[in-house]
């Protein structure tokens, strides 16, 4: 790695991702100072983890090595809002909360509120993060119109551009979105910003039963109400409250969560949002599952958990954060994956206390594409050297 | 881009139309009668007449007639066409109801076309998980219709919507006027069922919003027939909004016009809809349609808002005010359905109402930041000026989706040839500007050269990277979005045996 200008040093317990220790830590700043890393990585074969915010690195299955991990929070720039477009470019090492910060000055804001603090856009990009708003403003693959790639080979690419609209060739920003750095590197990102609400109003109604937020989600799923988020906080089989945001000018709000007063038979209204709001559920002992399904199955999700178990749900959309605890988790998930299959659900595990974590099967069952996946890493990443091992399909 | 003279798009002859014959090999009759044999007679069509109606889709000026032509009424029809195309090493080419402006469904000559319209089945509507699967020849405006009773709608409305295909909207992220606020046939479709270029069916997402993997739905979504053909797709559903309000508003100058946009971008208003018609455009949906915009108008709006009542109202209201600031003459409500047709219906049939004043035309499809409308339009008309051509513009505003309408006359000597060049033109502005050179007609096959204006040899070798994994013979569309093909080579990296964390029970390792 003689050629490689960016800062770099040996690593350290304090940089082990999933409990393996990199050799050796990089820290480009630029685009180009990606590529010329990547580019000696590929020349010595080494293993490459990149990482953002390094909110989650203990989550998910560990690398098989990791010779280097390139540490992209050099990439820090804001390199062009245009507030009269609404998009802004950003490099992958931005902080969400940066950003927002930044285009929050035009009125602007960009539509994901995953919950990590220090996120970067890179990280959510390649995890795919979301929170409670994806309900209005959907997610990565809604939002993300650009991307700029690093790939295993050092191989700088771009797909998208910077306009809403464009149908110019594969979308790789899709292929990158979720694919937790097997692909190949994000360094720069291009979204599409939304206009920020002026006001708020949130209305919570307390359950006896988790599961009776199933059909309250559905009613006013298929009401004309337009809530940016539905969320569900509680256990499985216990009380719970739903919480309904409504985001919008002060006359819309205002009449719309009457509205949903009136739909669900009760409910206080308040301006205020919940501090746990999108918080992801449980403790260090839990293992924290992601669930996804068809959104109208929500009660039977819940029926399918181990009672008590805690859980946050956009209960709008067909995804659940479930906390279930270690001791149960190895019993629970097969059954649980079982019972959600009928719902084209999936259940995966997202962060294991380390006693537990080695036997679980992380992913799940990914379905008949699998192969086909395995294929579409074998041409972005043939010596396969990204992330080995972290992603892991069913078998 | 399409020729059209009148209110068709296909079937126009113009200068520099040459259809290319057939290629009848040994190959591909030995594969016409094993496709006979496997789908049945009558759904194979090799006789010149019949198979010529395939020759181009609603791009006219690119003819190709195919070998084959397959008319597949099942999805184990196209299977079984697919895997023996794929045994053969015959390309074969993916068409709905050859609507699309690019070439897209253009045939192979030595290939088959798999004709896919006659896949018409929607499921019945899941209206708790808002949603619907069907068929890829199912016609986009069957889906809100059968939608409608559960007080749902499918979204992307691409002005086509009456005729164009489900399979040719996900082929082609298809857009229409209200992507502004709801986005494109990406942000719509849950999952596919895909016949992959060897025969394989995969399921890409399905009715859940996420499943673990790769997106390949959304890598698919787009690609144009190149990774593979859909044979089912589920759709989600909106709810049909509690109000929608309908606004026309005429100016005296198309800044006025552009300047109203990005005041309402700029109140934080994001309507359902906003387009755009110049005085050209206007003059042709008159002539056409009858639609009553006002007149002498430089300039037309067409705005719509949609959501709760009181929200509608309220910045309804505001976008009026902001209209009269930015010197608006006139300002119409739709007072009820029928007036809120009447304003989309001089919009709708712009395309193909431009016929009325000119014997033919180009239709381009562009992107500009929206920012950049008032400066593009103006070198726009400084180009079409310079080569004595008019250009009638049509337009999605709110999202700076341009489809300049390049008019000229065949009978007049190079001037089809002057105007090509002019559509061209106005494509590199639309990328120099920081645009795309396509916003929803795709690449095709009349782009794919200027694809080396907007991307550099490693984009589009990258992008080649997922093609080679879906189709590493290159035979699903061959020719289209890019513009030299790549041969994929050998399945690099491909391990035998078992990967020791497999072996141990712990699945498939990447
Ligand atoms: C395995 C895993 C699964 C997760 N699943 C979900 C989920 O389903 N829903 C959800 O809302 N949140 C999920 N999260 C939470 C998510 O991590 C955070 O919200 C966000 O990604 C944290 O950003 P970060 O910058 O701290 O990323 P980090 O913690 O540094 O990295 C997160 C992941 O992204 C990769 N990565 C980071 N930056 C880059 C880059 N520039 N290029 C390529 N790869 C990069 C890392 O290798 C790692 O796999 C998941 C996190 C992990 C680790
Ligand atoms: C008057 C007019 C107005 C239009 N307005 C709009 C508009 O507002 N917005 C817009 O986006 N487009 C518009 N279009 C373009 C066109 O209608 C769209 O591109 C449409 O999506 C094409 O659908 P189709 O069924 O006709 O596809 P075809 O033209 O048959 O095929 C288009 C492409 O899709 C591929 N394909 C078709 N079916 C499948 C399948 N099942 N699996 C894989 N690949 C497949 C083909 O190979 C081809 O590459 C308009 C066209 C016309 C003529």
């Amino acid at each position: 790695m003689t050629a490689v200008t960016a800062a770099r040093r040996p690593g350290d317990a304090g940089d082990a991702v999933g409990g393996v220790v990199p050799r050796e830590v990089v820290r480009p700043g630029t685009v180009e100072e990606v590529a010329e890393v990547l580019r000696a990585a590929a020349a010595e074969g080494r293993a490459v983890v990149p990482v953002g915010g390094r909110s989650k690195l203990t989550w998910a299955a560990p690398p098989e090595s990791c010779d280097l991990l390139v540490d992209l929070t050099g990439l820090d720039r804001v390199v062009e809002h245009v507030a009269g477009d609404l998009t802004v470019v950003a490099e992958a090492g931005v902080r969400l909360a940066d950003l927002q910060a930044q285009v929050g000055e035009a009125g602007q804001l960009l539509g994901l509120d995953p919950p990590e603090d220090g996120a970067t856009l890179g990280g959510i990009v390649s995890a795919n993060a979301s929170g409670p708003r994806r309900l209005r403003y959907g997610t990565t693959r809604d939002l993300l119109i650009g991307i700029t790639v690093v790939l295993a080979d050092g191989t700088v690419a771009h797909a998208g551009g910077k306009v809403v609209k464009n149908v110019a060739g594969y979308d790789l920003g899709k292929l990158f979105t979720g694919a937790h750095g097997t692909l190949g590197v994000v360094a720069s990102t291009t979204w599409r910003l939304h206009p920020v609400p002026p006001a708020r109003r949130v209305v919570t109604l307390e359950v006896p039963d988790a599961a009776a937020a199933g059909p309250l989600s559905i009613a006013l799923a298929r009401s004309t109400l337009t809530p940016s988020a539905v969320e569900l906080v509680g256990s499985a089989g216990g009380a719970a409250r739903l919480i309904v945001l409504f985001e919008s000018i002060a006359e819309s709000v205002a009449g719309q969560a009457r509205a949903a007063v009136a739909l669900l038979g009760g409910g206080e209204e308040s301006e205020d949002l919940p501090g746990d709001l999108g918080r992801r559920p449980g403790g260090a002992d839990d293992v924290l599952l992601r669930l996804a399904y068809a959104p109208a199955s929500l009660s039977a999700v819940l029926a399918a958990l181990p009672a008590g178990t805690a859980v946050a749900a956009h209960a709008a959309t067909g995804v659940s954060y479930a906390a279930v605890p270690a001791a149960e988790a190895a019993d629970a998930l097969p059954r649980l994956r079982a019972a959600l299959a009928p719902h084209d659900g999936t259940a995966v595990v997202l962060r294991a206390p380390e006693a537990v974590r080695d036997s679980l099967d992380h992913w799940g069952p990914v379905g008949d594409s699998l192969d086909l996946m395995r294929r579409v890493k074998e041409r972005f990443d043939p010596e396969r050297r990204m992330s080995p091992g972290r992603f892991v399909g069913g078998v | 881009m399409t020729t059209t003279a009148g209110t068709t798009t296909a079937g126009t002859t113009t200068a520099g139309t040459a259809v290319a014959e057939p290629v009848r090999s040994d190959r591909t009759a030995a594969l016409a009668d094993r496709l006979r044999r496997a789908v049945g007679t009558e759904r194979v069509l090799t006789d010149r007449t019949q198979v010529r109606t395939y020759e181009c889709d609603g791009l006219a000026n690119f003819k190709v007639t195919p070998a084959i032509v397959v008319l597949a009424e099942s999805r184990q029809h196209v299977v079984d066409t697919v895997r023996l195309c794929a045994e053969a090493g015959v390309p074969f080419v993916a068409r709905g109801s050859g609507t699309g402006l690019s070439g897209g469904a253009l045939p192979s000559a030595d290939g088959v076309l798999l004709v896919l319209s006659r896949l018409r089945t929607l499921s019945p509507v899941d209206a708790d998980n808002r949603q619907v699967t069907v068929e890829p020849g199912v016609i986009n405006l069957w889906v809100t219709r059968d939608a409608a009773p559960h007080d749902l709608a499918y979204a992307p409305d691409p002005s086509s919507q009456l005729v164009c295909s489900i399979g040719g909207n996900v082929a082609e992220n298809a857009g229409g006027a209200h992507c502004l606020k709801y986005g494109f046939t990406v942000n719509h479709v849950l999952g596919a069922e895909v016949v992959l270029p060897d025969g394989e069916v995969v399921h890409l997402g399905g009715r859940a919003p996420e499943h673990p993997g790769y997106d390949l739905l959304g890598a698919f979504i787009g690609s144009e027939g190149t990774l593979g053909v859909a044979t089912e797709l589920t759709l989600r559903l909106i709810r049909v909004p509690e109000a929608v309000q309908t606004m026309l508003v005429g100016y005296s100058s198309v800044e006025d016009a552009a300047g109203t946009v990005s005041d309402i971008i700029a109140a934080g208003i994001l309507p359902a809809a906003v387009e755009m018609m110049d005085a050209l455009a206007i003059e042709a949906a008159e002539a056409a349609v009858s639609c009553g915009y006002p007149e002498g108008a430089v300039a037309v709006l067409v705005i719509e808002l949609d959501g709760p009542r009181v929200e509608v109202e309220a910045q309804f209201a505001q976008v009026e005010e902001i209209a009269r600031a930015r010197n608006a003459f006139e300002t119409r409500i739709a007072a009820d359905d029928a007036e809120r047709a009447l304003m989309w219906k001089g919009r709708k049939s712009a395309f193909a109402a431009v016929g009325r004043i000119s014997p033919s035309y180009f239709v381009q499809d562009g992107v500009i930041p929206r920012t950049k409308l008032p400066e593009v339009l103006t070198e726009m008309k400084r180009m079409a000026d310079e080569k004595g051509l008019r250009v009638a513009n049509v337009f999605h505003a709110g999202d700076g989706n341009l489809h300049p309408l390049v008019l000229f006359d065949d009978a007049v000597e190079g001037q089809a040839h002057e105007a090509e060049e002019l559509a061209g033109d106005i494509l590199e502005l639309c990328v120099t500007s920081g645009g795309s050179i396509t916003g929803e007609h795709g690449v095709g096959s009349e782009k794919r050269m200027k694809m080396a204006k907007q991307f550099t040899p490693e984009d589009l070798d990258t992008m080649q990277l997922l093609r080679c994994a879906f189709d590493p013979d290159g035979i699903a569309n061959p020719g289209k979005v890019f513009p030299t093909p790549r041969l994929c080579g050998e399945r690099p990296g491909v391990r035998k045996g078992e990967h020791p964390v497999q072996a141990a029970g712990l699945g498939e390792v990447f």
